[in-house]
């Protein structure tokens, strides 16, 4: 974590990766249209660790599925390397998602059941350009992206999604990130599905995966503690806003926001008697 | 997918639908091997003989025979003593005979002829008694007494020379004939229709055509709906409404009414057993259609498939690969379902006469068609058309079956 930390202060003269300027997102027309997000400005750098936190129905996973390009922005801009960002054809979406991958919330439902897993490795391996390649040259990569994830390629192969653990999946699920190398990883509570243990070494590797790729990591968690820990800046989102944003340290030891104090005192705390009283006061 | 077949041939419901379906099929294949003759013969040239085995009567005349000892009269005395008979003697015997109800033993056939050729009085003149009624007492006389005249039938020949008639043979009370020694007999286990065709054979070869037709216009509905569920549901937007639009269209047009007018229009030259299964196929696939896409939009938020997306694989792949298995339980068990009303489409159309205008083949529908044409249900011809309503119910009763058992097995909630 010393570590961690010691990257944070030297991130001032990173380059930006992903910015958004006034990023807005309604659902629907008229009396029924619902802003999910509402104008949210962001700078997110190269290798950078951003943690979004916020509550159930903030609009945290309408914002990450906006940066992939699954659904559209209804207002605002998002630059990608300081350019503005251009998905509107099918080649440029292409060319876009080689850049930015997910990490979704539930493993489970991540795989497509009726293929093997070995599937989605091949698809990595197609999208990074070894189509032709040898066998054997494949092999080998699935092998080290699964040694990467502490999963043996052996055990795997031939394998349906559903003969695996959810911790085992979503270890693939980062080995497919491994193979892929984006500039961006989008991980949409990747742990919440995971039990604890399980939990620790996939945040391990993700951390692993921008020391060693300088990989930006947008981690989504409702956990503000665990963003505390593993983020060099965070997003404090409530009901579409950013309330709080800045560097871990600064946003949660000395919050500033109502709502940032009241996610803090939420996280239930070893040795101390919890507090519920902020809970109560929000009815 | 080995595993889900086995789950499925373990559910009681599809397993009774699949074993009456399977026994409908294989009748269908096995039937015409055993029994070779053409299944729309005009054998009988009368209307609706009743079910039964038709032997040569001047064969049997003719055969040599069996001498048995046994008394013939008895059998054509219970066959000429019927109800209706026997309550005429006995209202005649209590009424002009003086005799009391409890001296008539109606279950003892022989006395009761007794007793009526003792004290009957053909030239009886009595109050109330009609000469209409007279008259139906005389003839039931001689009916009596035509069944108990046992008396030697003679068989003869026209000389062709001189004109004059040769005995031949006289047949006693007591000779039989072994229905094997007669070589012309046909038996009709469903007797025949008003063409005189074979009810039992025409049935098979009908439901053998209803089957391809249900089958047919299954299929042409599954992909029709299959498709467009599809494009509508994944692709979303102008297109999924323009699909909506379209397909709300035929929903509340009562697509029966589209069917009618369509096969009408088609004219009666070009009305055959594809085009009618054609007909058909393209009127019932809305409703596949809604379901389709229901399922479709469900799945098109999921996580794997926006996986699949950004791994840059392109629609058609996304849908083939990513959606259609998620939807292939569902979208076989609609085609079960779409072959069972295909087939009870068809056969409602042949009904009202705009199915198949054809008499080369029988279809049910058909077969109804012209067993209500010839007033089968009015004359009593029951093996007409009830064994073509037992079929029909057969076959749409093992289909939903099948189709019931299916979805107990892909939606484990529905188990009980």
């Amino acid at each position: 974590m010393e570590q961690n930390r010691n990257s944070v202060q030297n991130s001032t003269d990173r380059k930006p990766c992903l910015t958004g300027r006034g990023v807005t997102k309604v659902f629907g027309v008229g009396n029924k249209s619902m802003t999910a997000v509402d104008h949210v400005d962001f700078d997110f750098n190269e290798g950078e660790f951003v943690s979004i936190v916020g509550e159930s129905g903030s609009g945290k996973t309408t914002l990450s599925k906006m940066l992939l390009g699954l659904i559209s922005v209804t207002e605002g801009e998002i630059e990608f390397q300081g350019r503005k960002r251009d998905i509107s054809t099918g080649a440029k979406r292409k060319e876009y998602w080689k850049n930015i991958q997910p990490i979704f919330q539930d493993p489970f439902s991540s795989y497509n059941i009726f293929y093997k897993i070995d599937a989605v490795l091949d698809d990595c391996l197609n999208m990074r350009g070894y189509r032709k390649a040898p066998k054997e040259e494949k092999d080998r990569m699935k092998e080290e992206a699964c040694r990467f994830v502490n999963l043996k390629y052996s055990e795997l192969t031939n394998k349906y999604p559903f003969e695996l653990s959810g911790g085992q999946m979503q270890r693939l699920m980062i080995a497919r990130i491994f193979l892929l190398k984006p500039k961006i990883l989008m991980a949409d509570e990747p742990t919440s599905m995971i039990d604890a243990c399980s939990r620790a070494t996939i945040l391990d590797m993700l951390l692993k995966l921008r020391d060693e790729v300088n990989m930006t990591v947008i981690f989504i968690t409702h956990d503000i503690g665990l963003a505390y820990y593993i983020s060099d800046k965070v997003y404090i989102m409530e009901h579409g806003k950013f309330v709080e944003s800045g560097p871990a340290e600064t946003v949660i030891l000395n919050p500033t926001a109502d709502y940032t104090k009241r996610l803090i005192s939420d996280v239930p705390k070893i040795y101390e008697k919890w507090d519920l009283d902020t809970v109560a006061r929000d009815k | 997918m080995k595993n889900t077949i086995k789950q499925v041939f373990h559910s009681g419901k599809f397993l009774v639908g699949f074993y009456i379906f399977l026994f409908v099929l294989l009748l269908c294949i096995i039937y015409p091997l055993i029994v070779t003759y053409d299944p729309l013969e005009m054998v009988g040239s009368g209307n609706f003989y009743k079910p039964g085995t038709y032997i040569s009567q001047q064969e049997a005349a003719l055969d040599d025979g069996y001498i048995m000892n046994m008394d013939a009269s008895e059998g054509k005395l219970a066959l000429a003593l019927g109800e209706d008979e026997l309550a005429k003697i006995e209202e005649y015997l209590t009424k002009y005979a003086g005799i009391t109800a409890d001296q008539i033993d109606k279950s003892n056939l022989e006395a009761m002829v007794e007793l009526w050729k003792s004290n009957y009085d053909p030239e009886l003149k009595a109050k109330g008694l009609t000469s209409a009624k007279r008259k139906s007492y005389r003839r039931l006389d001689s009916e009596l007494m035509d069944a108990l005249n046992s008396s030697d039938v003679i068989i003869a020949k026209e000389d062709p020379e001189s004109g004059e008639l040769e005995e031949v043979k006289k047949i006693k009370g007591t000779n039989f004939v072994n229905t094997k020694d007669v070589v012309n007999k046909r038996t009709f286990v469903l007797g025949t229709d008003n063409f005189g065709r074979d009810v039992l054979t025409e049935l098979v070869a009908a439901t053998k055509v209803s089957l391809r037709i249900g089958l047919v216009a299954g299929l042409i509905a599954t992909a029709i709906g299959l498709i467009l569920g599809l494009v509508a549901g994944y692709v979303g937007g102008l297109v999924d409404n323009l699909i909506m639009f379209l397909t709300n269209l035929f929903t509340v047009i009562p697509s029966f009414i589209i069917l009618i007018l369509i096969s009408y229009s088609v004219g009666t030259s070009a009305r055959g057993v594809m085009m009618v299964a054609f007909i058909i196929g393209v009127t019932s696939w809305p409703w596949t259609t809604r379901s389709v896409r229901s399922q479709v939009i469900s799945l098109r938020n999921r996580d794997h498939v926006n996986l699949s997306k950004l791994s840059g694989h392109s629609m058609a792949r996304i849908i083939f690969t990513d959606i259609l298995p998620y939807i292939a339980s569902y979208v076989v068990m609609a085609m079960i379902l779409q072959i069972s009303s295909g087939i009870l489409a068809e056969a409602q159309l042949s009904m009202i006469g705009l199915g198949p205008a054809t008499t080369k083949v029988a279809t049910l529908g058909l077969m109804m068609n012209w067993a209500m044409q010839y007033a089968a249900h009015l004359n009593g011809s029951w093996w007409a058309y009830f064994p073509v309503v037992i079929v029909i119910a057969l076959i749409s009763f093992s289909l939903n079956l099948m189709n019931t058992g299916l979805d107990q097995v892909f939606n484990p909630q529905l188990r009980d």
